[in-house]
């Protein structure tokens, strides 16, 4: 092992169960991927993790400003966690703008690190500062540590070809250094990174090594620090094989794996947008994987040549944020009125229209359940956490080639960005639900139904079943077109039957905490993390508290009216204004539902869900 | 059922059970039996042909063939066939469409479709107008054309197809008329045979809302002196009495003798000599110019796209599952 073990050796090791490192600096300064070499290394040492990039959407706005801000947060532990952490123990602000923007986060007491090579007083004025928060009281309370990071940086590449420029862009591995220091990580597998990232470059691999090590040894010789951490591994994380995921990447993955499991063939139509465009990036790179991905024109494009694909056979896949989901609307209901599968991917981001692409919303709740032309019925699944995107995924594909229809798979931009250990599934874990096309002749039309109200798949080059289908109403019987009112009548309520017949294989659902009682807090998507934290928290406290989480959106599960009356009331926290709760409302009238929205573009803390949680439980009390 | 794997179909083969519910005397009877006619002629089993429409009169087309065929939505079937030819190679995808679905709501879709040379047939029945919502103007309607929408004549400046499909990129592009059936069996046919986008547009008549917008080009009595037909390798001669040509003279065309007429080159890479008979359409005295504008042989997206997945199947070997999730940063704990 790399890691010289000697340096530092002399300083008390403070051992810590769980802590949050947030490293914030210009979007150019490379904090991602100090972030992620930070997240992996703690991988390797078997923590528990939770991460939450937070990007700007300019990919580099001007440098040194607020605007231009770009963070990375890790929760590294050695027990079990679900969230990144709500506030900070350690701040890394690789400039003025970055200690401002991020230091009301901070906990009382925390380290603050700043390199001091950028707080000039341009720099200040940059980050609309008059005065240096060094001297305004501004970091009272908390422990700052000041390093010139730039000329550190210099010295140490000091004998290295590189122009100046080029020695700057290693500050953020010098920075990675120091904490590897403060928190007892080694060195290698960032090495090892290195080595792969800049095969073909060694004198960047010398480079960034050497400012690596520069910022490793820098934590003792200039006694910047009185102690050192160290978090051990996290022993009761179930044994198998894990590796850290971000939820976009592992919604990728089970969209593959679903293809597998239904013995199709993948097609991906998609337009690039933020924060979706990933799935289309790691797709495209599966070629061998039996997919094939197209970049269409324009969103439409993107969901029709899917819908084109899934007649010819193949599964039709699409993937979207909000505002492409409004594009793709009309598309998605000739998808529902000819009954294919299609799966259509909902990467939410707050809006409406624009909104803030790179924060995160669960806002599209209502457009996914009901934002359609005419009575439209869909099944809705939703990710919650980055690992369960691949589950998730692998769940909607299997709806949709059993039941011929389209699925709209929810996931969000703090599920696509965040990252956590996945224990990786056995794959004789994966149940396998092949497809059988129909080449029977005998009987046929394109509107038979089986025992699931599915419909046939047939695809077109099969001799003898040629038919023809389109988004005018069908005769139920013949699946000509037909105007006839009470036909109308009787497919209108096939159709809803036969999504509202997904319920029958749903596996059932699961409370955690309490499983009677005062409170039942029912969530769906990212906001998992955050309450079965906050649900824990009181658990200790004794609480009558339990949560629900919501895979299918739609149609509800059977198994919740039974499960709604045991509880006093329940508490539905979401990032939006009340959809999930409003919808419930209509569901089940008489079980009374309390509303908790957030809609600041950031996922609740566990301490917000905490208070939220005790004020309802004192409310329960009373009443 | 008729399994003809190699057979030639008979027309009536191709016809569905469907009563074809279009106005009498609609120009759609006689291209519908003119795609009947060649694509019964060209070998291919009729479970092998899929053919997509967008919205409109024209767009019921599918549902009176009995082939594979998908009524999509307005405007978007170039996208929905670009999958069906991508995911189904094998099949001979042809789109149907009219002049507001494919070059109004549809013309991003249509544009993409061209220049990326999908391999599809596509035919475009352009009435100059909106015939299933009723008589609106359409984006080739002629500027001051009055329309239930525009009642004191529209102030739109119309599309050309024929230009903007030769700008777009497209491979063939072809025109012929709904009131000429062997001239549009001859362009559908050619239109078959090209392997890639192949863009024809069918001037055709609306009995009911635009009723002989085209019966002074395409008129029988009138359309021999009215157009010249643009035949690969052939002289662009017309007139009655076969007594007319056409030559290029700098950036225009000139009207001559027919000794004098040029050679037509469809094949040529440059798009110019092809707009600039397009353009001619702007004049209403000069003659309009229907049959191959363009045919070049360029690669087919479709095929690109099936390639490069094979080459890459076959350079890093079909990918196994597992080896997507278990990957070398995974760690154990036991």
């Amino acid at each position: 092992m790399s890691t010289p073990a000697s340096i530092g050796s002399e300083l008390p090791l403070q051992s810590q169960e769980s802590v949050v490192i947030r490293f914030a600096g210009d979007s150019g300064d490379g904090m991602q991927i100090t972030g992620n070499q930070f997240t992996a290394t703690s991988a390797f040492l078997g923590n528990d993790l939770a991460t939450l990039p937070d990007f700007p959407a300019e990919i580099r706005a001007p440098a040194g400003t607020r605007p231009g801000v770009s963070g990375f947060q890790v929760r590294f532990s050695s027990s079990e966690i679900h969230t990144p952490g709500d506030n900070p123990d350690v701040l890394v602000a690789m400039n003025p703008a970055a200690l401002v923007v991020n230091l009301k986060d901070l906990k009382p007491g925390g380290i603050v690190i700043i390199n001091t090579g950028n707080w000039a007083e341009l720099d200040l004025k940059k980050a609309r500062l008059d005065k240096d928060p060094r001297e305004t009281g501004m970091l009272n309370g908390y422990r700052l540590i000041e390093i010139d990071i730039n000329q550190r940086v210099k010295e140490a590449l000091a004998g290295t070809s590189l122009s100046p420029k080029e020695v700057q862009r290693c500050k953020n591995f010098y920075t990675l250094g120091i904490m590897y220091w403060l928190y007892s990580r080694p060195l290698d597998p960032t090495e090892k990174w290195l080595a792969a990232k800049f095969k073909d470059e060694p004198e960047m691999i010398q480079a960034n090594v050497l400012a690596l090590r520069a910022g490793y040894s820098a934590g003792d010789i200039h006694e910047l620090f009185q102690a050192r951490y160290e978090v051990a591994p996290c022993d009761t994380m179930a044994p198998g094989v894990y590796r850290n995921i971000m939820g976009n990447q592992a919604l990728s993955l089970g969209l593959v794996a679903g293809a597998h499991l239904a013995n199709l063939e993948l097609f991906l139509g998609s337009y690039p947008i933020t924060p979706a465009s990933d799935i289309l990036h790691q797709l495209s790179a599966y070629k061998n994987y039996g997919v094939t991905t197209m970049q269409a024109e324009d969103e439409i494009a993107a969901v029709c040549s899917a819908i084109g694909a899934s007649f010819a056979g193949q599964l039709g896949v699409t993937t979207t944020s909000g505002p492409g989901m409004a594009l793709k609307t009309e598309a998605i209901g000739l998808a529902i009125s000819t009954e294919l599968p299609l799966v259509v991917v909902d990467i939410q981001r707050a809006g409406p229209s624009t909104g803030m692409p790179t924060k995160t919303e669960q806002s599209d709740l209502y457009q996914a359940v009901l934002g359609r032309n005419g009575d439209a019925p869909l099944p809705v699944v939703s990710c919650s956490t980055p690992a369960d995107a691949f589950e998730s995924a692998i769940e909607a594909v299997r709806i949709a080639v059993q039941f011929m229809t389209p699925v709209i798979l929810l996931s969000d931009g703090y599920i696509a960005n965040g990252s956590e250990p996945w224990r990786l599934p056995k794959l004789e874990d994966l149940t396998p639900f092949p497809v059988t096309f129909r080449t029977e002749k005998e009987g046929f039309h394109p509107f038979l139904r089986d025992g699931k109200l599915a419909r046939p798949w047939v695809k077109p080059g099969t001799p003898g079943l040629e038919h023809r289908i389109g988004g005018l109403e069908k005769d139920a019987d013949s699946g000509n077109i037909s105007y006839d009112p009470k036909n109308h009548e009787r497919m209108t309520h096939l159709r809803w039957d036969k999504v509202m017949g997904v319920r029958e294989t749903y596996k059932p659902s699961t409370v955690s905490g309490a499983q009677r009682g005062k409170l039942l807090v029912v969530g769906w998507g990212s906001t998992a993390g955050s309450i079965l934290s906050a649900v824990e928290v009181l658990r200790r406290r004794g609480a009558e508290v339990g949560c629900l989480h919501l895979r299918h959106i739609w149609p509800l599960p059977k198994d919740l009216a039974e499960i709604f009356g045991r509880f006093e009331r329940l508490l539905v926290p979401e990032m939006n204004m009340g959809q999930l709760a409003r919808l419930l409302r209509s569901e089940f009238p008489s079980t009374r539902i309390e509303s908790y929205p957030k809609v600041q573009g950031l996922p609740f803390t566990t301490s917000e869900l905490v208070a939220r949680l005790e004020s309802e439980l004192a409310a329960a009390s009373r009443s | 059922m008729s399994e003809k794997t190699t057979a030639v179909l008979n027309k009536k083969d191709l016809k569905s059970n469907q009563e074809v519910r279009w106005c009498p005397g609609c120009g759609d009877y006689s291209i519908l039996n003119s795609v009947q006619a060649v694509m019964a002629e060209l070998g291919i089993p009729k479970h092998k042909f899929c053919i997509i429409s967008g919205i409109g009169c024209s767009s019921r087309f599918p549902y009176y063939m009995d082939t594979y065929g998908f009524h999509t939505i307005h405007g978007r079937a170039p996208a929905i066939a670009t999958g069906v030819k991508i995911a189904n190679p094998d099949l001979s995808v042809w789109m149907i469409t009219g002049d507001g679905d494919s070059l109004s709501i549809g013309g991003n879709h249509t544009i993409h479709m061209l220049r990326r040379n999908v391999d599809v047939k596509i035919i475009l029945f352009n009435n100059q107008i909106y015939g299933l919502t009723k008589g609106q103007y359409s984006p080739t309607s002629p500027a001051g054309l009055k329309t239930k929408s525009t009642p004191f004549g529209s102030v739109d400046r119309p599309f050309n197809p024929i230009s903007l499909a030769l700008g777009a990129g497209a491979t063939f592009v072809a025109r012929t008329m709904d009131t000429h059936p062997k001239h549009m069996e001859a362009t559908l046919r050619l239109a078959a045979q090209h392997k890639g986008s192949a863009f024809v547009e069918v001037f055709q008549n609306c009995v009911i809302f635009n009723d002989g917008a085209f019966e002074e080009i395409i008129g029988r009595s009138v359309r021999d002196d009215r157009t010249f037909d643009l035949q690969h390798g052939q002289p662009m001669v017309y007139g009655a009495n076969h007594d007319k040509g056409v030559r290029f003279k700098g950036f225009g065309a000139e009207f001559v003798g027919a000794s004098e007429a040029e050679v037509w080159d469809a094949s040529m890479p440059s798009t110019a000599a092809a707009q600039i008979l397009a353009e001619l359409d702007a004049d209403p005295n000069l003659p309009t110019a229907v049959g191959l504008f363009r045919r070049v042989a360029a690669p087919t997206f479709d095929e690109g796209v099936r390639k490069q997945v094979a080459k890459i199947r076959e350079s890093k070997g079909p990918g196994k599952l597992k080896d997507l999730i278990y990957t070398r940063d995974s760690w154990t704990v036991s």
